[in-house]
């Protein structure tokens, strides 16, 4: 009850907190930034690739590499290549993609919600089966239900899932037609389907054209159950860790004491308090998989930012791999900033303080 | 309690249940592509720009084969000739220096507009300027930016005269001419789109001739025309009713980019593509086995071997070099890591090459390659490392050679790299022994030959980064034997040339030649008229029908 009162009481101390916690951030991330251009930058020089080979290929005359290599700017020295590339960033001027032929910003428009659709739904089904699966373990600690959670888990930390992902698209699509192969829509609906968000579920459900939401759910569906099983196998074991950390609380007897059923004091009140360190792990296990998960987008053949960063560096394409580290940083200082505010607004102290 | 318990038991499972139904309940749909439509699952990341002018990609030379029209074409009959393809006829002058083609009546772009001398000179001309990667093939003829206008002229509207600078072999010209970038554009479609450029040291003209546009866009006159290109995902072809000769059976040809062999070949499986083209041996294998399913193969003018470079002395002692062609066990790969994907062939000039020999002399033979190193003084064996790019076949192909290499006392270090860091160290001569392959760049025996048999520069400066250069080897007769071969003008006596060059680098080089490459495809037994050419420019797509 008293955090109400405080609440109303000390709203402008409060804003003010809020601001310069948002202040320290900025300078945060914008250091966490330079720093990781730099990083990216000065990485992408020193592997023993020839930028100028990933543009010609192996084929290319003498006279052609020198004048390419002329064009790249890579005759000038390191450091002022860094510095126009910082200047031109800044701009908004991310350079070209080797490999696409095309900005890189349009590039990463293009890849990045392929993988968020993609990262969203697998921790809505991470969050929405690890957490009661957690839950579960906890409260019958050393069950049998408890250690079966505990295989899940330990599947999931330790199977390589490009492995998984074969074995599964062997089974729910090659044996099972259940699902549809790899890639984001069928060949008939990738002409005749135009995407606005680039979120393919969300455009086709948009348009009302109903047939193509179903196209894309088979595809997406089988890539995010894997993701999904992937970040449950970890929120499952947090929950759990957490859970039972709340239950050994002294509340929790004085709960029990009090003669609440036990459905309210897990649900109700234990899992309220194990939920503001949960929104920290969840939102790590997004930021995870919005990082793009190589291995799967690979295998079901997913055009998303993993894939096309992977793709260009080992094709030295900088400018993309520098474009992509960019645009991964930001989700990644976005969405701790965003946890980092939810943490505020669901941990009663912090409202107090 | 108990109820508690039980309650909260059944609702987890009916949450679980919920979800599982919601996850895998999509019913059964057993997929087929449209009949109309021929769908190709195909590792396409490799294309940089649809531009004939510039593209020097592998599978961008299959998109502009089916695409592009060329004034004359590889003759698929007889691979050592070229047949008519826009041109009607040509003459060669007396002097050996002047080509005339005559076009054949009435031709047309896909866009509508008329097919003229003009369109093939103008072709010419931005494939010199623009000076891209492929340019060398019509450069060498003693072409430049400065003189492309008079030595690539239209006379009158069907007649185009191209002047070559000495006279080289009819056969050798014709056959470079057959090569993508000599593919003829709509120069009044590209002229709408061309961009304008400031001059500079390195460009001297003022626009672009289009190469922005062609990047993605399209202006020919194929079988098939280009709809679309999304770099990594997918290109796009439908058929082109203006096209000359036969009308493609299907309206649409749809490559999906899709890396991976095993995912290729449950999509074919399933029957969600018709045809997949990067099948590794035990995919290839399954589908070959499958009732639904069958193969198809061609060889490729592409060959695999490994190259020791004569910076190391004990590499670049003779007898060394011929040990290491003993200590290769051509048949155990060949029936293992090469099943399907490769055949043994030791010699530099493809199969279907003009002069090509077939002949492949050497075997493991251990005690003979013993007997050589003994010769050059290292009975003892010595030290070596070997770069290879990881993947395969090369990585399977280097460990095999590592073994029979250790049976002579040769200690192989195999250093693995990605593919793109093995070349760069490769090019800059930075390697002991190196394992690679080489794609012919034009349907001649001048390609290969000018690569493996001439070094007209053997210094670092060198410009001609030939694989002899790479290998530090130093061949002032070889590289001469090589240039005299382009200029013998009677066909026969020049087959004869190379068949000599050809088995002196049998006898000397640096360069121990394993095996051809094989092209291989699975496809759904109701395609009918899929067939992969000798080379990547002619595995085309036009006469595929499906029952």
């Amino acid at each position: 009850m008293s955090a109400v009162e405080n609440e109303s009481g000390r709203g402008s101390a409060r804003a003010v907190a809020i601001a310069s916690a948002i202040g320290r951030f900025l300078v945060i991330a914008v250091t966490t930034y330079l720093g990781l251009l730099a990083v990216t930058f000065f990485i992408g020089r020193v592997i023993p690739i020839d930028p100028v080979l990933a543009v010609l290929g192996d084929r290319a005359p003498a006279n052609v590499v020198e004048r390419t290599r002329r064009e790249m700017g890579l005759d000038l020295p390191l450091i002022e290549q860094f510095y126009i590339y910082v200047k031109n960033a800044l701009s908004g001027d991310f350079g070209t993609s080797v490999l696409t032929t095309n900005p890189v910003m349009t590039d990463i428009r293009r890849a990045f919600p392929a993988t968020i659709e993609l990262a969203t739904l697998g921790t809505l089904i991470g969050s929405f089966i690890g957490v009661p699966l957690g839950v579960l373990a906890a409260v019958r600690r050393g069950s049998i239900i408890d250690q079966i959670v505990r295989i899940i888990g330990l599947i999931g930390y330790s199977v390589p899932i490009f492995w998984l992902g074969l074995l599964a698209l062997v089974l729910f699509y090659a044996k099972l037609q259940w699902v549809a192969f790899p890639a984001r829509l069928d060949v008939v609906y990738e002409y005749t389907f135009t995407p606005i968000t680039g979120f393919y579920l969300l455009d086709s459900a948009m348009q009302g054209q109903w047939d193509v939401f179903w196209d894309a759910y088979r595809h997406i569906v089988l890539p995010a159950s894997l993701l999904g099983y992937f970040s449950l196998a970890y929120i499952s074991r947090m929950t759990r860790s957490f859970m039972l950390n709340e239950l050994a609380q002294e509340y929790i007897v004085a709960a029990r004491a009090k003669g609440l059923s036990e459905r309210r004091i897990i649900w109700a009140h234990a899992l309220r308090n194990a939920a503001v360190p949960m929104v920290t792990v969840i939102a790590l296990s997004y930021a995870n998989l919005l990082e793009g998960s190589v291995l799967t987008e690979t295998v079901f053949s997913w055009p998303g930012i993993g894939l096309y960063i992977t793709n260009s560096l080992q094709n030295a394409d900088m400018n993309a791999v520098l474009g992509g580290t960019i645009a991964i940083g930001s989700v990644f200082i976005g969405i701790n900033l965003l946890s980092d505010l939810l943490y505020r607004v669901l941990d009663p102290r912090t409202k107090a303080g | 309690m108990m109820m508690e318990k039980f309650a909260l038991r059944s609702r987890a499972l009916l949450a679980g249940a919920a979800v599982s139904a919601l996850l895998i309940g999509a019913a059964p749909a057993f997929a087929v592509t449209p009949a109309d439509t021929l769908v190709e699952g195909f590792a396409i990341d490799d294309i940089i720009s649809m531009d004939p002018g510039e593209a020097f990609e592998l599978s961008t030379a299959e998109v502009t084969g089916n695409t592009y029209d060329l004034l004359v074409r590889l003759d698929l009959g007889d691979t050592s000739k070229v047949k008519p393809d826009l041109a009607e006829s040509w003459t060669v002058s007396d002097d050996g220096l002047t080509y005339t083609f005559k076009l054949k009546p009435g031709l047309k772009f896909a866009s509508g507009n008329p097919i003229t001398a003009a369109d093939v000179a103008y072709s010419f001309e931005r494939a010199v300027k623009l000076d891209k990667s492929p340019a060398f093939i019509i450069d060498q003829f003693g072409i430049s930016g400065d003189n492309v206008a008079e030595k690539a002229k239209a006379i009158d509207d069907t007649t185009f005269q191209f002047t070559v600078d000495k006279a080289y072999a009819p056969s050798f010209v014709l056959n470079c001419l057959s090569a993508t970038v000599a593919s003829i554009v709509d120069a009044k479609l590209v002229k709408e789109h061309v961009a304008a450029v400031t001059p500079s040291a390195d460009y001297k003209w003022d626009n672009d001739f289009g190469n922005a546009w062609l990047k993605t866009g399209y202006a020919g006159s194929g079988a098939y025309k280009l709809r679309e290109w999304r770099a990594n995902e997918a290109v796009v072809m439908e058929r082109n009713d203006n096209y000359h000769g036969e009308k493609a059976k299907l309206a649409r040809v749809i490559y999906r980019n899709m890396k991976e062999s095993s995912a290729q070949r449950l999509a074919l499986e399933a029957g969600d593509i018709d045809v997949a083209r990067n099948l590794e041996p035990n995919d290839l294998d399954a589908i070959a086995k499958n009732d639904k399913l069958t193969t198809t193969s061609a060889p490729k003018g592409t060959v695999y071997y490994i190259s020791l470079n004569q910076k190391n002395p004990n590499l670049a002692e003779p007898e060394v070099r011929q040990a290491f062609k003993y200590l290769v066990d051509y048949d155990a790969l060949s029936s293992t890591i090469l099943k399907g994907i490769g055949e043994i062939h030791q010699s530099f000039l493809p199969k279907g090459d003009l002069g090509a020999i077939d002949t492949n002399p050497f075997k493991l033979d251990v005690a003979k390659a013993k007997e050589l190193l003994a010769k050059a003084g290292l009975a003892d064996g010595f030290s070596v490392t070997m770069d290879v790019r990881t993947g395969q076949p090369t990585t399977g192909m280097a460990e095999s050679i590592q073994q029979t290499l250790g049976q002579a006392g040769i200690k192989l270090e195999i250093i693995p790299g990605d593919g793109k860091q093995t070349l760069t160290k490769y090019r800059a001569r930075n390697h002991d022994i190196y394992i690679g392959n080489w794609g012919q760049d034009y349907f001649d025996p001048n390609s290969n030959a000018q690569t493996f048999a001439s070094n007209p520069d053997n210094s670092d400066a060198g410009k001609s980064h030939t694989l002899a250069w790479r290998n530090s080897w130093d061949i002032p007769d070889l590289t001469k034997e090589t240039e005299a071969a382009l200029l013998e003008k009677d066909t026969g006596k020049r087959a004869d040339m190379y068949k000599d060059l050809q088995q002196k680098i049998l006898d000397t080089s640096p360069f121990v030649i394993i095996h051809q490459q094989l092209e291989v495809a699975g496809l759904r037994k109701n395609l009918k008229g899929f067939a992969l050419g000798p080379s990547f420019d002619t595995n085309f797509v036009g006469p595929v029908s499906k029952e």
